[in-house]
């Protein structure tokens, strides 16, 4: 399977470390579908700005801490 | 699989079982009977009405056997859309000039409506397998 995005993110680790919450449960509170939320975990979708801020407002962690851009190469 | 997805599939489908009737139906009339004769017409606009008929009654058993997720789509599947219809448009673009060409060269009405029709065909089918691709492995 491809990975169409160099993004990574910490949304599986942070859903345990909240009460073990559910894709389904998270996918309700910023609005989209569990596909979505399960695409983004598996780095096959890079959501957007405004998704993305949604996703840290659920977590109360700030973007930089839920989403990792890798460093450009020298 | 999203309401979006299974969607999509039902399309594909649609499209794959509709070129499997249509075209033997017709062209296979070729050998037998002069272009100018073949009575494709009615079986095009049948093909077209069995399509669109087949596809509404296949959403509404997918969402009848989910209400949850009927009709739900997110900015992914907006954007996967958007994506699709974007490369099925070369297809549509492509066909479109095949039947320019062939209107202008005054070919028989029978291939030009053709060309148009498996133009459709074609962007549609396009259309969805890259929809799928995305869906599957990733936008």
């Amino acid at each position: 399977m491809g990975k169409p995005t160099k993004v990574t993110n910490d949304i599986r680790r942070l859903r345990f470390a909240n009460g073990e919450m559910t894709q389904a449960e998270l996918a309700d509170r910023i609005g989209v579908t569990r596909q979505t939320i399960i695409a983004i975990e598996q780095g096959r979708y890079s959501p957007s700005l405004e998704m993305a801020f949604k996703i840290a407002r659920v977590f109360e962690v700030p973007l930089d801490e839920l989403f990792r851009y890798p460093e450009a190469q020298p | 699989m999203s309401f979006e997805e299974k969607s999509t599939w039902i399309y594909a489908v649609i499209l794959v079982g509709v070129s499997a009737v249509y075209y033997p139906t017709v062209f296979g009339q070729l050998s037998t009977t002069a272009v100018a004769a073949i009575s494709y017409q009615a079986t095009m606009l049948t093909a077209i009405g069995v399509a669109i008929a087949v596809a509404i009654v296949a959403h509404v058993v997918v969402a009848v056997a989910s209400p949850k997720d009927a009709d739900k789509s997110d900015e992914r599947d907006t954007n996967i859309n958007r994506f699709g219809e974007y490369i099925g448009s070369f297809v549509l673009y492509g066909g479109g000039l095949v039947a320019l060409g062939l209107a202008l060269a005054e070919f028989e009405h029978f291939w030009i409506a053709n060309a148009i029709f498996s133009a459709f065909v074609l962007a549609g089918f396009t259309t969805t397998v890259v929809k799928l691709v995305a869906y599957r492995r990733g936008f």
